[in-house]
């Protein structure tokens, strides 16, 4: 941190400030840095309680962090929330897969041969550009409203972020490490299995986390705008239609954690594989 | 078994000796054929070098190959989406596929100019351009204030950030039916929606902006001894621009992303409503003008920014 060190405000440290009364106590510099991240939120559950306990709102859409709770585990020993969760989970899983396989090869080309990326390359780049979502509509026509669709759908999100990061990926590929391997003069596979696919590997990987969030993202919209079949955002429609709120409020924690969990597996598989590339880099040959 | 045989006779068998031979060859023939590789791109690289340097002496004739080469590359690039549309009309002529679901292109041009007569495609894209920038103007200003904050204060990083994490982790569309509940489905909606897809990025990005200023450049200021305004001013901003401007430019893709999806899924107008409309009547023809117009319209985003962003940024190039 290096400017917050200069510019930040000046801490009030209780060394300087001998004269401790209750306002000291309430300043922000005081609470531990531990605890800092949890005083907003600690705060919100407080009001959230404290707003119920003491009927500041009497909305029928207001309800009680207990009745969350018990809608959550209620759902949960139905298996229905465990039937929607593995439904979408399935749907997301399917359709990551083969939009990011299809990525791989498209951004792959794309990256790889000069030839390719003039044919099709300036069609990939104003394809891009039609917000995801649009893309529902014609889906819809074209595939109907059932499982197809979505993984159609699904795909598609998960194709593009990474078709595009293999690419720039690839691009990025220092000349002089490609101007080296002339000069061993390396094999085609063995340019791109040694130098051409380790450098490119990073930005394939940023590829493949954005893709699994475009794609949870894009489970949601499928589950909202091709209604049939069950799924998080099934449960999260149909909680709104019925004014559920203690439905709508579980569905987005749910979608919260789904996605700090997706993201947290994508971050581990990127560091256990670019912690052996670097370590095989470091090997003397 | 190969043992015994050359055991016999001293020397390999007659068959084997051929394919050791063949072997040999092989190899040879990969050595010259990866020298003659290496000569080649040693030879193409020193042309692509000589060409370039020697553009202003070689003059009209290199002109012309490069704009030979435009002209080629151009076309080249026109191939795809032309044998794509021929195909399309093909199909279309013979009918293989019912028009319900591959309307002809002839339809989709008299559709579009139909509604672009009648003056109702310009009303659905300029109640979604405004709905974009209102959004995306509330989202990017509360992005760059709370990031700039965060940035620069440490104690209300620790604070805010893992709250806007943990916000952050939740898809905008999560957030959709909780916000259909609380504000209903009016232009507040809309607009709030936008900007949550505008403040993520924005936010994130001043943020890690104004982190990665390198240190140096601060010592720098300090042994010039300037205020803190003019640090801010003359070197923390201009060196966190192009994070920050990236940041800008993922937030307006979200912002436009989520127009789109606000408006397929609680809209009575604009270009999201245009596509509910056309699949509801089972008219592709209305969703696919509306689908080229999204594309261009994010098209024409994307370039402003860019154009925007060498203009901003052509101090960084000065120095080479």
């Amino acid at each position: 941190m290096p400017i917050s060190k200069h510019v930040s405000m000046r801490k009030i440290s209780p060394k300087r400030n001998p004269k401790r009364n209750i306002l000291h106590y309430m300043h922000p510099a005081v609470v531990p840095k531990a605890l800092r991240g949890w005083v907003i939120p600690v705060a919100l559950l407080v009001y959230w309680w404290a707003a119920y306990y003491f009927h500041v709102n009497e909305s029928p859409l207001f309800v009680s962090m207990g009745q969350v709770a018990k809608t959550a585990l209620k759902l949960g020993k139905s298996g229905e929330l465990w039937h929607a969760l593995s439904a979408s989970l399935y749907r997301m899983l399917m359709g990551f897969t083969l939009g990011s396989l299809a990525g791989l090869i498209v951004g792959g080309g794309l990256g790889l041969s000069r030839r390719f990326e003039g044919l099709v390359g300036p069609t990939f780049h104003a394809i891009k550009q039609v917000s995801l979502l649009a893309w529902i509509p014609l889906i819809s026509l074209w595939f109907g409203l059932g499982d197809t669709a979505k993984i159609a759908f699904l795909s598609l999100a998960a194709f593009f972020p990474l078709a595009l990061n293999t690419f720039e990926g690839i691009r990025s590929v220092q000349r002089e490490f490609v101007e080296v391997a002339h000069v061993f003069a390396y094999s085609r596979w063995q340019l791109f299995r040694r130098v051409v696919l380790p450098a490119a590997l990073p930005s394939i990987f940023t590829g493949v986390q954005l893709a699994l969030i475009y794609s949870w993202l894009a489970t949601l919209g499928a589950e909202f705008l091709l209604t049939s079949g069950v799924g998080i955002g099934n449960l999260l429609i149909d909680g709104r239609e019925h004014l559920w709120m203690d439905y709508v409020l579980l569905g987005i924690a749910i979608v919260g954690i789904v996605g700090f969990v997706l993201q947290g597996i994508a971050q581990q598989i990127e560091t256990r594989l670019l912690g052996i590339r670097s370590r095989t880099l470091g090997k003397p040959i | 078994m190969l043992k015994i045989f050359s055991f016999a006779s001293g020397r390999l068998p007659l068959k084997m000796q051929n394919r050791k031979q063949h072997k040999e060859q092989n190899k040879q023939h990969a050595i010259e054929r990866r020298a003659l590789r290496v000569e080649r791109n040693v030879k193409h690289s020193v042309k692509r070098n000589l060409t370039r340097k020697n553009s202003g002496v070689l003059g009209v004739s290199v002109m012309l190959e490069g704009l030979m080469a435009k002209l080629k590359s151009f076309l080249f690039a026109w191939m795809f989406p032309c044998i794509i549309f021929c195909v399309w009309l093909v199909i279309a002529h013979f009918e293989w596929i019912p028009s319900q679901i591959l309307p002809a292109p002839s339809l989709v041009a008299s559709t579009f100019t139909d509604l672009w007569a009648s003056g109702e495609l310009q009303g659905h894209i300029g109640i979604s351009l405004q709905r974009v920038m209102s959004g995306f103007g509330v989202g990017a200003l509360t992005g760059l204030l709370l990031g700039t904050a965060m940035g620069l204060s440490p104690t209300l990083k620790d604070y805010v950030y893992p709250i806007f994490k943990l916000y952050s982790q939740v898809p905008m569309l999560g957030w959709l039916p909780l916000l259909i509940m609380l504000v209903g489905i009016d232009e507040a909606l809309k607009i709030i929606l936008i900007s949550k897809g505008a403040f993520v990025p924005v936010t994130l990005n001043t943020y890690k902006g104004l982190q990665g200023v390198p240190s140096i450049y601060i010592e720098v200021a300090r042994v010039y001894r300037f205020t803190k305004w003019q640090l801010l001013k003359k070197v923390v901003f201009p060196s966190a621009l192009p994070p920050i401007w990236m940041g800008l430019r993922h937030g307006l893709t979200h912002a436009w992303l989520a127009l789109v999806a606000v408006e397929l899924l609680a809209s009575s107008e604009g270009l999201g409503f245009l596509m509910v409309y056309g699949r509801q009547l089972y008219q592709l023809d209305v969703v696919l003008v509306a689908v080229v117009i999204v594309g261009g319209i994010g098209l024409i985003f994307d370039k402003l920014l860019s154009v925007a962003e060498t203009y901003l940024l052509r101090w960084r190039h000065d120095a080479f």
